[in-house]
């Protein structure tokens, strides 16, 4: 019996309805959810310690065996991304104490921040295919109250497409999992892997399978990515920063599942599909990246570039890459939710989107400008910080597929990752000042402190990478061997 | 203008009860028979919604003072804690589990935690619905 597997998401789940009788106190409520977040990075640490002693652990809901029943499964992957979801949305939240603003507060926002979270950390722990599918609907669900809340004129333009194409992109997660249940009469991914095995992926797997490519495509933002930046940069910062660190990787951590462990059959035709659309991905957000002089549009491309990076690794899938590929994970997750919260407390300090016109920042905010400079360094990838290994080791899987294209690709996108936000830093931290010392708005320390935790946060990764190194190696082992999986959900 | 309806509030205030009976049949008889919380919930809320058209909404909310999004967290949260509280017995997450009891008028009856739970999806249901009419009226 495992029942620590639900914690991560019961706890944000019951918190939040408990939050809702709590609506008058503010103060309450924030420290609630904090401590719900710093719970639940207890809990996963505890979690991916016992995965190493015990191998993958599973929860049977009200005792119901596989394949019959609704199950939770834990493996180091998912843990690795429960826990770095929880640092995240522990640091936003700290953010968004000093800068959300009362009438978001008293609109139940921690409420929906936890009912989020429960969604995020239910898709990575699920073992059953239509159980994933509610975890994203919760996780959308929220999601949509959080980028209308405030209902200012973009959040509501923005909102609709946003709705819009989740909803579709649902109903097209629904039919796929209508036709594979049709074709293969289970839902559980275990058993799911085990029939197709048994019965070989024929064309019919195949075609759903590219039905489900098309579903995490639109989540995640691989290549059918143009509704992303206009989404992520209508909510506020701290909400910004969440859907930012957190959205886009659970898509991205749906694809890795779904074909690692069910569809691995016929990789000339599924992956090299993936890998198209990440070299794809690659060259429209870097174009993006620098086409635009909107701070919270090249913020946003950025993460369009992380997605194709990340699942470069999934297209070549080699051991090497994936190992890349799942700490590329964790860093983008940690340095996404930093570069959202640093351009937003840009925007916020200067009431300016466009960055020509910000000049001269580091004279009133060293600490911010260093920080900036820190988050371009580890994003380019520039050893000791957290994207180095990442990039490294995806560099080198497809060096030993031979897949020399996306490794060029993938580097190329690095320079204009650096390029993009040189530009920034260019812009408006060098050059003259033009806040004149009495004009400037004084930084909170609420804004600096969840920074300067991501900020060390990637450090940390960066330089601690040998640390975490046994758990990446047992995630990307039980990836590449689904046989692992299989064992520990369906033959114990 | 005031309309007379005189007989549809006295034909309303029969047939609520008549509802509220159905509802409270449907949700007990839920767990081994067609029926169930998320049903008997919506009976129940259309009662409440037969109440609000027939009378006008704040003669109702006076006699029912309820904020029904508290209902429908109150629901959640009977849910979710049914599923907790099998952690406390250390069953899986979400175990369910019945008995037969010898009760004063009901003889032999059966009793199942199931039934808890799907109190809990009802006063969700009928939150969530009364909720959803009343800001729709609000915005006419």
């Amino acid at each position: 019996m495992n029942n620590i597997l639900v914690l991560p998401m019961v706890i944000p789940v019951l918190a939040g309805i408990l939050l809702i009788f709590l609506r008058p106190y503010i103060k309450t409520q924030r420290w609630i959810s904090l401590g719900v977040m710093i719970a639940n990075i207890g809990i996963s640490i505890y979690i991916l310690n016992r995965i190493q002693s015990e191998g993958i652990l599973r929860l049977d809901f009200g005792g119901w065996e596989p394949p019959f029943g609704i199950l939770f499964v834990a493996d180091s992957f998912s843990a690795i991304l429960v826990l770095t979801t929880s640092i995240v949305t522990a640091v936003c939240l700290l953010y968004s104490f000093s800068s959300i603003g009362k009438a978001h507060e008293n609109m139940f926002f921690y409420s929906f921040v936890n009912f989020l979270v429960a969604g995020v950390n239910g898709s990575f722990l699920t073992g059953d295919l239509f159980n994933l599918y509610v975890c994203f609907e919760i996780m959308l669900l929220a999601s949509y109250v959080l980028i209308a809340l405030g209902g200012k004129k973009i959040q509501l333009k923005e909102s609709v497409k946003y709705v819009a194409i989740n909803v579709l992109s649902s109903w097209f997660f629904l039919i796929g999992i209508a036709y594979l249940y049709g074709t293969v009469g289970t839902l559980n991914m275990a058993h799911l892997s085990e029939r197709i095995a048994e019965s070989g992926q024929t064309p019919i797997l195949t075609v759903i399978s590219i039905l489900f490519l098309v579903v995490f495509s639109l989540k995640s933002g691989l290549l059918l990515y143009y509704w992303l930046p206009g989404s992520y940069s209508a909510p506020p910062t701290a909400v910004a920063a969440l859907f930012g660190a957190l959205l886009t990787k659970v898509g991205i951590y749906a694809m890795f599942r779904v074909f690692t462990l069910i569809f691995y059959h016929e990789p000339g035709i599924t992956h090299t599909i993936i890998g198209v659309l990440a070299g794809l991905t690659l060259i429209g957000g870097s174009i993006g990246a620098i086409a635009y002089k909107d701070l919270r549009q090249i913020v946003s491309y950025n993460v369009v570039i992380a997605v194709g990076f990340i699942l470069v690794g999934l297209a070549v899938l080699t051991p090497e890459a994936i190992e890349g590929s799942i700490y590329y994970l964790m860093h983008d997750m940690l340095v996404k939710g930093l570069l959202f919260l640093i351009a937003g407390t840009m925007i916020t300090l200067t009431g300016m989107t466009n960055i020509d016109y910000m000049s001269g920042l580091i004279r009133n905010y060293p600490f911010l400008g260093w920080m900036f400079f820190i988050v371009m360094l580890s994003l380019t990838g520039i050893p000791p910080f957290s994207g180095f290994i990442g990039k490294v080791l995806v560099g080198q899987g497809t060096v030993d597929a031979g897949a020399y294209i996306l490794l060029a690709l993938a580097f190329l996108s690095s320079i204009f990752v650096l390029y993009s936000l040189l530009r920034v830093f260019l812009n408006c931290f060098w050059g003259e000042t033009i806040i004149s010392e009495e004009d400037e708005i004084p930084m909170k320390k609420g804004w600096l402190i969840p920074c300067v935790l991501l900020t060390l946060a990637t450090i940390g990764l960066g330089l601690g990478a040998e640390s975490v190194a046994i758990y990446v190696s047992d995630a990307a082992n039980t990836l590449l061997n689904p046989n692992i999986y299989i064992d520990a959900v369906l033959h114990d | 203008m005031k309309i007379n309806n005189v007989i549809l509030q006295a034909v309303t205030k029969i047939a609520v009860f008549i509802i509220l009976t159905l509802a409270v049949y449907l949700f007990l008889s839920g767990h081994n028979s067609p029926g169930g919380g998320f049903i008997g919930g919506l009976v129940l809320a259309t009662a409440f919604v037969l109440l609000f058209i027939v009378f006008d909404i704040e003669t109702v909310q006076k006699a029912i003072p309820f904020d029904f999004k508290r209902v429908a967290a109150l629901g959640a949260f009977l849910a979710v804690g049914t599923g907790f509280g099998s952690l406390l017995f250390g069953e899986p997450f979400l175990s369910q589990s019945f008995g037969y009891f010898d009760l004063p008028i009901f003889g032999k009856t059966e009793l199942a935690t199931v039934t808890i739970f799907e109190a809990g999806v009802a006063l969700v249901v009928v939150g969530v619905v009364v909720t959803i009419i009343l800001s729709i009226s609000e915005d006419v």
